[in-house]
């Protein structure tokens, strides 16, 4: 195992996740007020919709197919056992990631292209759609050049997350990778690492939580049993 | 029965000059920072206009607002919690800066440095957003006093259901008349904007009933400029987060009435505290379009009433908020006096923010003095003023004036009574009779059966008649804003416990500065 395997295997990710769990939490309880989606839609609505659709719902699909491989790595398996449940699975993919990069360059041309998008663009924006790009071509070249992805992520790469999980990395499977793919993993760990300083936080902020609450909202800055008890110290009658 | 208070705000339409002055002591205050020039929490709009954003009464296009559902109910036009989640990464329905304006400067740098030569130099207009120099093409006001008629007021949402006749009479050059419309926000009770955000974080402050949103837990879904049927959030396109009007919270607890209103010229605006029963919010929005304001005005509660104070009591509404309620104004303007109306009451959102329709515009009506028929009918007085036209400002027969309005009955239901024509035209009956009768009592040259018969028509005793004309001409400041103490300080007590931690962190602002975008 060469020194950049260790690095990219092993240490960055611990690095980049601790970072991610420290920075994020930090961000969202003492600067809260940054923790934003930064939407330029409010600039530029029209040509948006066909880059900035295609770009979330490619990414978010990508994103849980690689999660169900870390997480249920028997259930893409047996799915897999059956050719024709492999090509829909793997093909699937494909589209999404394609989706996701047409997205992505829609988005950047027009980020670079509006005068008013520009305005609002910061150097961290053009880094994180570069580490973007960067990471979403790696994918599609993977897909397209490392056949059935779905199966050897599973069998090969799941233990190898599992063993960084487990505090005891066992990196064999994953440093016989080729570059292409170990490129791809230090670009997943770099966008973690990336969170808690630019604007994909607004991804962990998802609202959730508004499928449960009630339409309206009350709030009082005071206790209102408190406040008309004359035995409390601050009631005011 | 769920007592609580709000502080809600009268408008007297009659008395506003449209001078925009509330509109730049605002400005001055809140929304003069990056990303919110093009803020407007107060607008002033000239009527018939299409105001700011261009056409936004019309929910066709801006989707905002609650519609009945076809069940009983009522569901959000634009937004609610299918389509605001479905719709998160791309708002369909969502004004972009366009249909407000672009903000601009001038280079007023050019014209003190530019070299010397034959030809004056000019300060080119420049945007606020990308620093370049534009072409202005729309601003706030753009339609201020009947300016661009054909692009403008001729598009006014709210001539909807007038007849052509009707639309071409309102437009005539010799009978042409309009009125000014205030806008803040409405602070309503059953906010659209608070039901449309993902994050939750709109909210309505219990206490006084002012809608906030929390700019630490605002993430930029943009739904609530989309419900708001108003307009009046705001997205700010430097931060990120969404804003509206706070109406002035930080002056309220401290006693003072809000920016717009403390400045207001023409000293139209009210402000006082309104008790209302929170347990008929539900059925008072999902009620039919034509029982929309009397259900609203149903759930306004007599202050004066021992078991509303006893509610109100056991709900921890202060002794002080129920005492401010007894001497509030905007009380008397909507409930006991029954003059103001909320404005488009169609939008169910329960606006809290009333306006008194205006009289002038409907009672100047022109008449052709060649006309002897119609000449008869006009009083002494207005012969006086006869050329070819005559404004008939006092007839003598009392209400010919208001069904013979130059300005449409209908347009004015359309604003604030959801297309009710009596709801309006009992209101400006009212303010026709108090006019005829301090003609009475300080002109004198009117008959008193006549004026008697004029009050007692519409309800008005010639006490109450005075009681509103001194509020409507002669209200002195701690008249018009009665401002219920905010007991900020218990508040923080009870809840932070901590009362110096707090010190200095109330209002509107970054306590980190507001240049930072993201992170």
């Amino acid at each position: 195992m060469n020194l950049f395997d260790t690095f990219s295997l092993v240490l960055f990710p611990y690095i980049a996740v601790a970072v991610f769990v420290i920075g994020l939490a930090y961000r969202y309880r003492k600067r809260g007020f940054t923790v934003t989606s930064l939407s330029s839609q409010f600039l530029e609505g029209k040509s948006l919709f066909w880059a900035v659709v295609p770009f979330h719902i490619g990414i978010l699909v990508v994103l849980l197919g690689h999660l169900a491989a870390f997480l249920l790595p028997d259930v893409i398996l047996a799915w897999n056992a059956a050719p024709l449940r492999l090509m829909i699975l793997e093909g699937m993919a494909l589209i999404f990631g394609l989706a996701t990069l047409v997205g992505l360059a829609g988005l950047m041309y027009r980020r670079f292209t509006n005068e008013r998008v520009r305005a609002v663009t910061t150097t961290m924006d053009v880094m994180l759609e570069f580490v973007l790009l960067a990471q979403v071509v790696l994918g599609v070249w993977i897909a397209v050049g490392y056949r059935w992805g779905s199966s050897w992520f599973a069998s090969d790469l799941t233990p190898y997350l599992w063993s960084l999980v487990t505090f005891s990395p066992e990196v064999s499977a994953a440093a016989a990778m080729p570059i292409v793919v170990k490129l791809h993993i230090l670009g997943a760990f770099l966008l973690l690492f990336l969170v808690p300083f630019t604007r994909l936080a607004h991804v962990f902020v998802a609202p959730l939580h508004y499928i449960v609450r009630p339409y309206q909202q009350v709030i009082w800055n005071w206790d209102r049993r408190k406040i008309r008890d004359p035995r409390s110290g601050t009631s005011v009658r | 029965m769920d007592v609580r208070s709000q502080i809600s705000m009268v408008f007297h339409l009659d008395k506003c000059i449209g001078c925009h002055t509330c509109s730049v002591a605002c400005k001055n205050i809140w929304t003069d920072r990056k990303g919110a020039e093009y803020m407007w929490w107060n607008n002033v709009e000239t009527k018939p206009g299409t105001g700011y954003p261009g056409k936004w009464e019309d929910q066709d296009i801006y989707k905002g607002g609650w519609e009945e559902d076809g069940k009983g109910s009522i569901r959000l036009k634009g937004a609610g919690k299918p389509k605001s989640l479905t719709n998160i990464f791309h708002n369909p329905h969502m004004p972009t800066i366009d249909d407000y304006y672009e903000p601009f400067t001038y280079k007023y740098l050019d014209l003190i440095e530019a070299e010397a030569g034959d030809i004056q130099p000019t300060a080119r207009p420049v945007s606020m957003i990308t620093g370049e120099p534009m072409d202005i093409q729309m601003g706030p006001n753009w339609d201020d006093d009947l300016s661009g008629t054909p692009d403008h007021a001729r598009k006014d949402p709210n001539l909807e259901g007038l007849s052509e006749a009707e639309q071409e009479a309102m437009f005539q050059l010799e009978r042409m008349a309009f009125f000014y419309l205030p806008r803040i926000c409405n602070h309503c009770l059953n906010a659209a904007c608070v039901a449309s955000c993902p994050s939750g974080a709109i909210y309505k402050r219990g206490e006084d009933g002012v809608v906030l949103i929390n700019q630490d837990v605002c993430r930029g879904w943009r739904m609530c400029v989309t419900a708001c049927p108003y307009k009046k959030s705001y997205y700010n396109w430097n931060t990120g987060k969404s804003e509206k009007c706070i109406l002035c919270f930080p002056r309220l607890e401290s006693g003072h009435a809000p920016a717009c209103m403390h400045s207001c010229v023409g000293r139209i605006r009210y402000l006082g505290v309104i008790l209302y029963d929170a347990d008929k919010i539900e059925a008072a929005a999902s009620a039919p379009e034509s029982e929309l304001v009397e259900r609203q005005l149903d759930m306004l509660l007599d202050p004066f009433d021992p078991k509303v104070i006893a509610a109100a009591k056991a709900n921890g509404v202060a002794d002080s908020t129920i005492e401010s309620a007894q001497k509030s104004p905007t009380y008397k303007f909507v409930k006991e006096w029954d003059l103001a109306l909320p404005l488009h009451p169609e939008f169910r959102t329960l606006p809290m923010l009333f306006y008194v329709p205006p009289l002038l515009p409907v009672m100047a009506s022109v008449t052709d003095a060649i006309d002897d028929e119609r000449r008869q009918k006009i009083h002494e007085i207005g012969k006086k003023w006869s050329d070819d036209w005559i404004y008939d400002t006092s007839i003598e027969e009392l209400f010919g004036t208001i069904d013979d309005a130059r300005f449409p009955l209908e347009y004015l239901a359309n604003l604030f009574s959801a297309g009710d024509v009596e709801a309006v035209k009992s209101r400006l009956q009212k303010l026709m009779a108090i006019r005829l009768h301090r003609r009475r009592e300080t002109v004198g040259d009117i008959d008193e059966a006549a004026v008697d018969k004029a009050l007692k028509n519409v309800g008005l005793t010639g006490r109450r008649a005075n009681a509103i004309y001194y509020l409507t001409s002669l209200a002195k400041f701690d008249d018009r804003f009665v401002i219920p103490p905010a007991h900020r300080e218990q508040a923080i007590e009870m809840l932070d416990g901590d009362v110096g931690a707090v010190k200095g962190e109330t209002g509107f602002g970054f306590k980190r500065g507001t240049n930072k975008r993201g992170a």
